[in-house]
């Protein structure tokens, strides 16, 4: 579950750079930020159009700090966090919730943990949502019954996923894109197994604790509310050292190539290169690079060569992960299994032209226009926001990012970002996971018997 | 990405009917041309932003046996061109200007959507009425589109085993209604599909009184009315066709089907037809269904009480109705269960919470739950342009007045715990019910055995030099 790390922008900024009538113009949402007394980040966007608030809290939680061996760890423990508190059990939290017209929700990523709650802004309505939150926060008691039976359910959910194409592509290639990192750790049946009730409380103990955890909040409700809320929220989490970030990928990537053999009538192929984290000086140029390549849809290359022109596929595209440590650069597309030879050569060869070339001065263009032009429509709604201010907060995007990005767009050049695109992707390196191919009539000249 | 099916689960349908355009809106938001379009604007000025969403009141519903899929095809087409944006022109144009556009199908309509800066409101009205209108697509372009429609269903449909399930459930339950057959169509339906196919369902249903435009966001109406009338007022209303009601006998038994498929967890779904919502102010039985459907699915529903967290026999267990189409209404529930309890176990768990609902009815304490979670999820969802645009466009071309979006929690108060126990005595009994089964079948030697693992995939991959 990884997010659409594409940027966003204020939409006041972007009015002032294309010049728009201001008259008309919805006053722009401005970001508020400070650290609580217990040293939690908080980014706050006052909004009162609605009688709504949203809460995001991240913590440096998500699946690649799970334990080797214990794969499966940190998503257990946000599904599990509301099983219980001293004063609630799962049933009467669920209802309570339910009673108060909250919505609260919870997932993990490979970095992130993220709990989040919608709740209407009238007191009678937020303060039962938000005493719930904290109560779950504070104290969670991941009952044994609770926890065997979202056990069962992962193990479930597990084997459902390891019968498909996509999930058996997964496990082929991120142990092999990171190998001895925690990216590259995948869960198990064997891994799921081994977690015990009291893995849950120890992992919790250390990694959602007050210090290092980001705290967003849009919506309706003014400075000081903000500010008393964050304080609260901030005060029921567990006291510490803020956690361990984690560290650096230690091994490079192994290349090659597998094959998988499945029944599906489609072959999925994953491609993927060593891509790039939050912060990186290249961030914007291969962003853009992306767009043109297969980020952009109707757009993009990709989608105009192996699609629009020759209906091999229904989908195919390309991103980059920028996440805490470099994430992956990867293709994904699904063919007939009988064309996945001739996708795949297609794919590997407008990869290789973009890399020797780069976009041209048109396609650089249309990509610009597209990613700073398109920044309102990422910010036009609470959701959105909250969203937005959630990544700037746990990635530490700087004060002014939501400025500097879509001007950083504007004024790339054409040589910048084919350098970029020539020192960072090296196709001769590329990991290729092939599910259900038919080997027979699927191998490149040379590389399968 | 794109050019996708749109399927409104039917958990989802409640929600959806719950959640609201503008309270009260101004008369002078709504206008219908001469030609016979309707035109919604819903007024949003929190961000400088709009959505332009043009729904066709034609679905897989209209298709006949033969060429199912062909609404879901002339989708695709209409992004092949026109004699003023050739083909594949309308999606760049769009994202040149910083938007996105796609379009989706459903049984009851077609629809295409932009999502765009507010100053470029008129292009996309200009390119939407030009292709309402002219749409000219090559032989070629089709037999290349209709090569990724087929992938499309391989993706969506034939390598998804509940997707199979859902599809099968709905070829059972339905006989006479046109529901029996998929959005995406059968796969030898589509192999045999024509561009003139394509070229005469759009002559015959693409017309501005046949559709609906609806505009949200940062605009004013009477701005964009003055520009639908510069850009759609010119087309010509056209015949439409008969539409037929194909109504669905009563069932006369039980149905029973079995699913073999390669996959590791069996699935039990179970469908019952029952009455969708025609006359939004008088019908009840809809609104009783909703509910019923509501106090037995999600976090506090019976289901999750009883077969999850309670007797343990489900890892997941979920009921919806799907009661915004013109067609009959449907029913479902969907579960499957925990590893070591049987398909027959997990029947007679469902069979018993549903006749625990028939025999003992629902508390007034469950239903004000899932009242006070719809008035929510009303205000919540005006945090949403784009889905208050979608609401619009589902009842409008549904031929119900789009105003009942708004007033879903009032007609939602007015159903008694006696209702609900009615419509569930009434509609839910096991002779009307049609039950189909997701029985896994082994992956073929050579592919990964169901149960693989402990650590990384072995025995199954071979690497090669690249």
């Amino acid at each position: 579950m990884r997010r659409d790390a594409c940027a966003l922008v204020l939409p006041l900024a972007l009015a002032a750079l294309l010049a728009l009538p201001a008259s008309a113009a919805p006053a722009a949402p401005v970001l508020q930020q400070w650290t609580t007394s217990q040293g939690s980040h908080v980014l706050f966007i006052e909004e009162h159009a609605l009688p709504m608030i949203d809460v995001e809290i991240d913590f440096h939680a998500g699946s690649a700090y799970d334990p080797p061996g214990k794969e499966g760890l940190a998503a257990l423990v946000i599904d599990n966090l509301n099983d219980g508190t001293p004063q609630h059990d799962e049933q009467a939290l669920a209802r309570a919730f339910a009673d108060a017209g909250a919505q609260l929700a919870g997932q993990a990523d490979a970095d992130r943990a993220s709990l989040t709650l919608r709740t209407l802004s009238s007191a009678a309505q937020r303060e039962p949502a938000l005493d719930l939150l904290c109560e779950l926060l504070h104290a969670p008691t991941f009952p044994q019954p609770a926890f065997e039976r979202e056990r069962t359910r992962s193990l479930s959910g597990l084997r459902e996923a390891l019968a498909q194409p996509d999930g058996l592509a997964d496990q082929a290639f991120y142990p092999r894109m990171f190998p001895g990192h925690g990216y590259g750790r995948q869960p198990g049946e064997a891994s799921l197994q081994a977690i015990a009730r009291d893995d849950l409380a120890l992992f919790w103990s250390t990694r959602y604790r007050a210090a290092g955890a980001v705290i967003s909040l849009v919506g309706d409700l003014d400075r000081t509310a903000a500010q008393a809320l964050a304080e609260r929220l901030s005060a029921a989490l567990p006291a510490g050292a803020a956690p361990d970030p984690l560290p650096p990928q230690s091994q490079p990537m192994v290349p090659g190539r597998i094959d998988i053999a499945h029944p599906a009538e489609q072959a999925h192929l994953l491609l993927g290169l060593p891509g790039f984290a939050f912060g990186d000086p290249d961030y914007v140029a291969l962003m853009v690079a992306n767009y043109v390549l297969g980020g952009g849809g109707f757009s993009s290359r990709l989608t105009e060569e192996v699609r629009e022109k020759r209906g091999l596929v229904y989908n195919v595209n390309s991103q980059f992960v920028p996440q805490a440590q470099p994430g992956a650069f990867e293709i994904s597309l699904q063919t007939r299994r009988d064309q996945a030879a001739q996708a795949l050569a297609l794919v590997r060869k407008v990869l290789d032209d973009f890399v020797a070339h780069g976009p041209t001065a048109a396609e650089l263009k249309a990509a610009q226009q597209n990613l700073a032009g398109g920044f309102p429509l990422r910010l036009d709604s609470n959701r959105k926001l909250l969203a937005f201010a959630a990544m700037m907060g746990f990635y530490h995007l700087p004060d002014d990012w939501m400025q500097a990005y879509p001007r950083a767009i504007r004024t790339l050049t054409l040589a910048q970002v084919r350098d970029a695109v020539r020192r960072r992707l090296h196709p001769d390196q590329l990991l290729t996971v092939v599910v259900a191919g038919s080997p027979a009539a699927d191998a490149p000249a040379g590389a399968v018997q | 990405m794109s050019r996708s099916i749109l399927l409104v689960s039917a958990v989802c349908a409640l929600l959806l009917s719950g959640l609201p355009a503008a309270a009260a809106a101004p008369a002078e938001h709504t206008l219908t041309l001469p030609n016979g379009l309707r035109i919604v604007v819903h007024e949003d000025h929190r961000a400088p932003t709009a959505v332009v969403q043009v729904w066709y009141r034609v679905g897989s519903i209209d298709e006949s046996d033969g060429t199912s899929g062909l609404a879901h095809v002339l989708e695709h087409m209409m992004f092949k061109g026109t004699p003023s944006v050739p083909a594949g022109a309308f999606s760049k144009t769009i994202a040149r200007v910083g938007g996105r556009d796609n379009a989706f199908t459903g049984t009851e309509h077609t629809a295409y959507f932009e999502q765009i800066h507010r100053d470029q409101l008129e292009l996309a009205l200009r390119m939407e009425a030009d292709r309402m209108a002219n749409l000219s697509f090559r032989d070629s372009d089709f037999a290349s589109e209709i090569k990724v429609v087929m992938e499309e269903r391989r993706l969506r449909t034939d390598d998804q085993p509940r997707a199979m399930l859902d599809e099968q459930l709905a070829a059972t339950v339905f006989q006479s209604n046109p529901y029996r057959r998929p959005v995406v169509g059968w796969m030898d339906d589509l192999q045999h599909l024509t561009a003139n196919d394509a070229r005469d369902w759009y002559h015959r249903w693409y017309a501005p009184n046949n559709a609906c435009l609806v505009v949200a966001g940062d605009v004013q109406a009477a701005e964009v009315f003055r520009l639908a009338r510069r850009h759609f007022g010119p087309l010509a209303r056209r015949p439409l066709p008969p539409r037929r009601p194909q109504l669905e006998a009563e069932p006369l038994g039980a149905r029973r089907i079995v699913v073999k498929v390669p996959a590791t967890v069996p699935v039990l779904a179970i469908g019952w037809p029952a009455p969708a919502l025609r006359d939004a102010e008088r019908d009840w039985q809809p609104y009783a269904l909703d509910l019923l459907a509501a106090v037995l699915a999600g976090d506090t529903g019976r289901f999750a009480d009883q077969l999850v967290r309670g007797r343990q026999v489900a890892v997941s267990a979920d009921a919806g109705f799907d009661d915004l189409r013109r067609g009959p209404g449907l029913f479902t529930v969907e579960a499957a269960p925990v590893a070591g309890h049987s398909i027959a176990e997990l029947e007679q768990a469902v069979l018993d919470e549903i006749r625990r609902v028939q025999d003992q009815g629902v508390s007034s304490e469950e239903l004000a739950r899932v009242r006070t979670q719809v008035v929510a999820a009303q205000v919540y969802g005006r945090d949403s342009v784009f889905f208050q645009a979608m609401q619009i466009g589902t009842y409008d071309t549904l031929g119900l007045p789009w105003q009942e979006v708004d007033r879903v929690p009032e007609r939602l108060a007015r159903i008694t715990p006696e209702q609900v126990q009615e419509v569930a005595r009434r509609y839910l009994q096991p002779d009307r019910s049609t039950v189909a089964v997701l029985d896994p079948q082994p992956l073929p030697a050579g592919a990964p055995a169901p149960d693989p693992l402990a650590g990384p995939v072995r025995g199954l991959e071979n690497h090669h030099a690249p």
